[in-house]
């Protein structure tokens, strides 16, 4: 198991009138690129990965996101990472591709609250409605490469690597008292 | 900001998510070991640098990850098209006047 590490405090937590943003518990992350028929993948992870950019599928506690023509994100609970290395692994004579326990590379900050999405506009340059709620999209924020979840209309999580983390969590704890201060 | 169409992501997005990666359709010789060094030399390093449309190279890096094609004009910045990597060149003529 490829254990997840942290940089900086995990408990890291800003809340405002605008926005609130915590780290989310470590969970079990793996990243999946593959080509061609797909379906020996989706029957080893017991769901049929999406193949729009931007999609997500979940069966039970594995949620996946489809992050380019053949590279899907595998997001579940830590203890079942080990459980799908070894189904996958059955599969691999059959439909050869890469699965790698990523899990401590990134953390994830959920970032919630009625100003939610003005406070990714502050390092974001993408449109943040063209992220349709339920789906996802690795963007840049602050010259970063993320991922963001949208999982509600003010609801979002974002996946940093580590050695972003301190810096974007910097800068949203200052959006937040920003947009806060702003309101008052 | 320019806006840059993804041909995986079919969506049209910042500038800031993508690369520019060179000069497009430059094809690697088959066998390296039988080009003269002029060859060698005009393959590594010799370039157009063309004044209107030009075809180039960009890479979508903070998104699906993808090398695709482009045609930008170098004197507007406006994109003609863009296309995925391995797709034919398209025709100059076709393009003009057609906004992407
Ligand atoms: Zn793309």
């Amino acid at each position: 198991m490829n254990a997840p590490i942290s940089s900086f405090d995990p408990f890291a937590l800003v809340e405002t009138s605008a926005a609130q943003v915590r780290v989310a518990s470590p969970c079990g992350r793996l990243s999946l690129r593959a080509r061609g028929d797909l379906a020996p993948l989706n029957a080893a992870l017991g769901l049929t990965l999406p193949e729009k950019i931007g999609q997500r599928v979940s069966a039970g506690n594995l949620e996946a996101i489809c992050l380019g023509p053949d590279e899907w994100k595998l997001e579940t609970e830590t203890g079942a990472v080990a459980g799908i290395e070894e189904a996958c692994a059955k599969v691999y004579a059959e439909l050869p591709h890469a699965l790698v326990d990523i899990s401590a590379r990134e953390a994830t900050f959920v970032i919630e609250g009625v100003r939610a999405a003005e406070l990714l506009t502050l390092g974001c340059p993408r449109d943040i409605a063209t992220i349709e709620v339920g789906t996802g999209r690795r963007t840049v924020f602050d010259g970063a490469t993320v991922l963001i979840w949208r999982d509600g209309e003010s609801s979002f999580r974002m996946d940093v690597w580590n050695s972003f983390a301190p810096h974007l969590f910097a800068l949203l704890d200052t959006g937040c008292r920003e947009l806060a201060a702003e309101a008052a | 900001m320019l806006l840059i169409h993804c041909p995986y992501c079919e969506e049209t997005l910042p500038e800031a998510e993508f690369a520019h990666a060179g000069q497009a359709h430059i094809i690697r010789p088959e066998n390296p070991s039988a080009q003269t060094d002029e060859e060698w030399e005009s393959f590594l390093f010799i370039r157009s640098n063309v004044k209107g449309p030009h075809y180039e190279r960009w890479r979508h890096l903070h998104g699906c990850g993808r090398f695709f094609n482009a045609v930008r004009d170098t004197v507007s910045d406006r994109f003609l098209t863009t296309y995925k990597a391995g797709a034919p060149r398209p025709d100059l003529e076709t393009l003009t006047g057609e906004v992407k």
